[in-house]
């Protein structure tokens, strides 16, 4: 007899149906078959660009495709890494990834400390106002930003190709400002007496009271701006051309490449972020399920 | 510690404040307001720099129009030229074929998988890490590769079609199966977060409505029908939303896979607002073009709203 696979809470199947003799030979064949198809559908295509690099332009488009690389060669690696210039493109993004990030933490977390905890007057208005940006297509308006880059109003300052352009209205992030706020909400405001008695001023709570507080949230809004800049395309395409990040580099690059480079390159501007993903998965998962509303 | 005393909370220390007139009130809440102003004043000059500046300057630039250099005052005349020109209905007609097609796919496979993934006390933890992959790859990555897998002479889904004695089909390279090509790379790089929300609304789920469901003899289908979907309306709702209003945005895919074509068949409005501002330099006419993807998404926003509070209040 073997163990039940059923345990905890009940879910659609019914644990004494499961733990029959049929049920679990049919859930065990389910399971076997989801594990399989996945596998294939999403690591698949991940492995074909990984060993795809490895084979030479002829291999790469053979009928049927070969699943190990014949004669292996790193040839193409390095040929995508010189032609894209890729150490470039990635130094670029993680300068735009980077002080994004540190911009939006140190504006967004403030303003959402100012709006929880110090509750100016207007605040509800201001709060209202950011959230209802959230409403406007993104797309809709890439034009006037676009010219608004390009001469900032008051002081006529050009912010095109400068990390800047990339850096700034990622701040505006109201998405940010409501996971903030929202935490910083269910902080007791007691703590924040008792350090106010002890003489800590409103930056001093900010930093030895509220932020160690907030870790996990902090975590989450890290991720998903990093991600953020990472992934988008039509903002630095038009905004950054003459330093262009590895999303758009590689789609400039891709026309004139022979065809194992490209997927080289392809398979070398995924690693950072597969990477960073591997290594923080669990973060990741709980952020994802802490952002979204409860069902 | 001292000096941070006197200095960043004048009006908080108590030795001072009592019997102090209403002036010195006011001067409390002035230097209370000031210091609240000065936590915000970042966020608040980027929100009002890149959304509620750009937002207003759109809709006045929708107006005008620039002639050697100067701006005149043109009334509807850039909306008169997005209707009159012959790519606009067509453009609206791929998004919306679009956003058709990614919600028979992209919306039903995220929730489908959720609640495979959830009957499962085996390899969760590995399933969840396999559909959110792709959405870590960055977005030409995984389009590029597509491109391959989707070659109508090498590609790999063909070799797998033919292998499999099926009709092998032109993907990317005809009018009738392009937009479909173009929704099938994105769904598979992007279902994973909807996916994990999913899970988690369905972990939610109280065991006891499946017990009762399944004592009254409801099976499999009707207790996903007469539970599952119930259990978690709002969040499938407000993910319906999203992603209609996502995909009424779709640009990247286009733009890297088929450059609009063939033909012009998957040219969608963003596209064309593209075009407008960057190949003919006609700003104006794309902020117009803009001004009307807003209110068509701002409209449908707000018919979701009130669905959504006449829903609340049944």
């Amino acid at each position: 007899m073997s163990k039940p696979v059923h345990s905890g809470t009940r879910t659609l199947i019914s644990p004494v149906r499961l733990n029959q003799p049929a049920g679990r030979r049919i859930y065990r064949a389910v399971l076997a078959l989801t594990l399989a198809v996945a596998t294939l559908v999403f690591i698949g295509p991940l492995y074909w660009m990984a060993t795809g690099g490895f084979k030479s332009s002829r291999e790469l488009i053979q009928t049927p495709p070969t699943l190990v690389p014949e004669h292996p060669s790193t040839h193409a690696f390095t040929e995508a890494w010189n032609r894209l210039d890729m150490g470039q493109l990635l130094l670029n993004t993680v300068v735009y990834a980077g002080g994004a990030l540190l911009l939006q933490l140190t504006f967004c977390v403030a303003a959402a400390y100012s709006l929880s905890k110090l509750r100016p007057i207007f605040g509800n208005v201001i709060l209202g106002m950011m959230l209802a940006s959230m409403m406007i297509p993104a797309a809709a308006l890439v034009i006037p930003q676009y010219l608004t880059v390009l001469d900032l109003p008051l002081i006529h300052v050009n912010l095109m190709n400068t990390p800047w352009v990339i850096w700034l209205p990622t701040v505006a992030n109201a998405f940010n400002v409501f996971l903030l706020k929202r935490f910083f909400d269910s902080i007791p405001n007691e703590l924040l007496d008792a350090a106010a008695i002890d003489g800590a001023g409103p930056l001093r709570t900010l930093r030895s009271v509220i932020l160690p507080l907030s870790r996990p949230i902090l975590g989450v809004v890290s991720i998903f701006g990093l991600v953020a800049v990472w992934k988008d395309f039509l903002w630095p395409l038009i905004t950054v051309p003459e330093h262009e990040t590895l999303n758009v580099g590689v789609n400039t690059a891709a026309t004139s490449m022979p065809q194992n480079t490209l997927i080289a390159g392809l398979f070398l501007a995924s690693i950072p972020t597969i990477a960073l993903f591997l290594v923080f998965q669990r973060n990741i998962m709980a952020g994802l399920t802490a952002g979204s509303l409860k069902g | 510690m001292t000096t941070t005393l006197t200095r960043g909370r004048p009006g908080t220390d108590p030795a001072r404040t009592p019997d102090r007139s209403r002036g010195g009130a006011l001067r409390r809440a002035l230097a209370r307001n000031l210091r609240a102003h000065a936590f915000l004043i970042g966020a608040l000059l980027c929100f009002a720099l890149f959304t509620w500046y750009p937002m207003v300057r759109e809709i006045v630039m929708s107006f005008q129009k620039v002639r050697y250099g100067e701006t005149h005052w043109v009334g509807l005349d850039n909306f008169r030229q997005i209707f009159a020109d012959p790519e606009f209905w067509p453009a609206w007609r791929h998004t919306l074929e679009y956003t058709g097609i990614a919600l028979v796919f992209g919306f039903v496979a995220p929730f489908v998988t959720a609640i495979v993934i959830n009957e499962f006390r085996h390899a969760q933890s590995y399933l969840r890490i396999l559909v959110y992959l792709p959405v870590m790859l960055p977005p030409v990555a995984g389009i590029l590769l597509f491109k391959y897998f989707m070659d109508p002479g090498y590609g790999l889904f063909n070799q797998i079609l033919e292998f499999l004695h099926l009709p092998t089909s032109s993907w990317l390279a005809s009018q009738d199966t392009a937009m479909f090509s173009l929704v099938i790379v994105s769904t598979w790089a992007n279902m994973g977060s909807a996916t994990l929300v999913y899970l988690a609304a369905l972990q939610s789920i109280p065991g006891e409505l499946y017990e009762a469901a399944e004592l009254d003899g409801a099976g499999l289908l009707r207790r996903i029908w007469h539970v599952t979907v119930p259990q978690t309306r709002l969040i499938l709702s407000l993910m319906l939303m999203l992603q209609v209003v996502a995909t009424m945005q779709m640009f990247t895919e286009s733009f890297v896979l088929t450059g609009g074509g063939p033909q012009g068949s998957t040219t969608t409005v963003v596209y064309m607002l593209y075009n407008y501002a960057f190949n003919f330099d006609k700003f104006n006419t794309a902020a117009a073009l803009g001004v009307v993807l807003l209110l068509v998404l701002g409209a449908f926003s707000a018919l979701y709203l009130w669905l959504d509070r006449r829903g609340g209040e049944e």
